[in-house]
């Protein structure tokens, strides 16, 4: 692996979710803060399997294949809400959601 | 060359994480961004040797779970429509700040350290095969959970979206 520690490959997942953190702080459009979501998901999928990697046992990239499988079925239904919504009160701003019922 | 590609990944990676967050005029632009993101960390997966799950990665995220963003998006048409209103108030700039703050000091501590050495494994290790064997074996009730997941997941999305329910 050259010179590469597997610290460094945490390091760019803690910079990754960080990213995704400040994404669904920052931003107010439904859609980019859920794929910022995506981002951290995929940010503790890279940890994983590096963990994995560094002791060399590969049970770690079960989990993150499990993860996939959640993350994907999270995306379906997260997106279907989103679409109900459009369809209920046409905007994407997350401050117009900002109730449970209406 | 595994410490290029690893540099080049890792850039890719951020840069495509960066561009998710920070474009904020069209959301297209976002999703695609995000493709680059996920490539990057395919990539990343093969070289840490784990290539199941790196060409997991492709199909699932850049292949299915983009395209469902991107296939919203235009079914929404919500170019520009009341995105813009990205005021952030000041207690989260000031958290953000310090945030970044901290972690990049974490950062130059870390790589500062010194290289912990990569344990030496055998050949088989993150293929296919290995991971199907053990998903098959060891983990036979998580991959029928995540079946009965899925198909939930099917059920919801499509009573969700749909127009009116009867």
């Amino acid at each position: 692996m050259g010179d590469i520690s597997p610290f460094q490959f945490q390091v760019v997942a803690a910079l990754i979710f960080l990213i995704g953190v400040a994404g669904v702080l920052t931003r107010r459009n439904m859609i980019v803060m859920f794929m910022c979501i995506e981002l951290m998901l995929n940010a503790a999928n890279l940890s994983l399997v590096a963990f994995s990697r560094e002791i060399g046992d590969d049970q770690g990239q079960i989990f993150a294949f499990l993860v996939m499988v959640v993350a994907a079925v999270e995306v379906a239904v997260g997106l279907a809400i989103i679409i109900s919504l459009v369809r209920n009160r046409d905007t994407v701003n997350i401050e117009d959601a900002s109730q449970m019922k209406w | 060359m595994k410490t290029a590609l690893f540099w080049i990944f890792s850039v890719a990676a951020l840069g495509g994480a960066v561009g998710v967050v920070g474009n904020v005029r069209n959301p297209i632009n976002s999703a695609l961004n995000l493709v680059v993101s996920m490539l990057a960390l395919a990539g990343l997966y093969v070289l840490l040797e784990a290539q199941f799950v790196g060409l997991i990665q492709v199909m699932v995220y850049a292949g299915a779970i983009v395209v469902l963003f991107l296939f919203v998006i235009m079914l929404l048409n919500l170019r520009g429509s009341g995105t813009s209103g990205a005021e952030v108030q000041p207690l989260v700039k000031i958290a953000g700040t310090a945030l970044v703050a901290f972690s990049g000091l974490f950062l130059v501590r870390v790589l500062a350290s010194g290289r912990a050495p990569w344990p030496d494994v055998d050949p088989s290790y993150g293929t296919t095969r290995a991971i199907g064997e053990a998903l098959y074996t060891d983990y036979v009730l998580a991959v029928q959970l995540a079946g009965v997941l899925l198909l939930a997941g099917i059920l919801a999305a499509v009573v969700l979206a749909k127009k009116r329910i009867d």
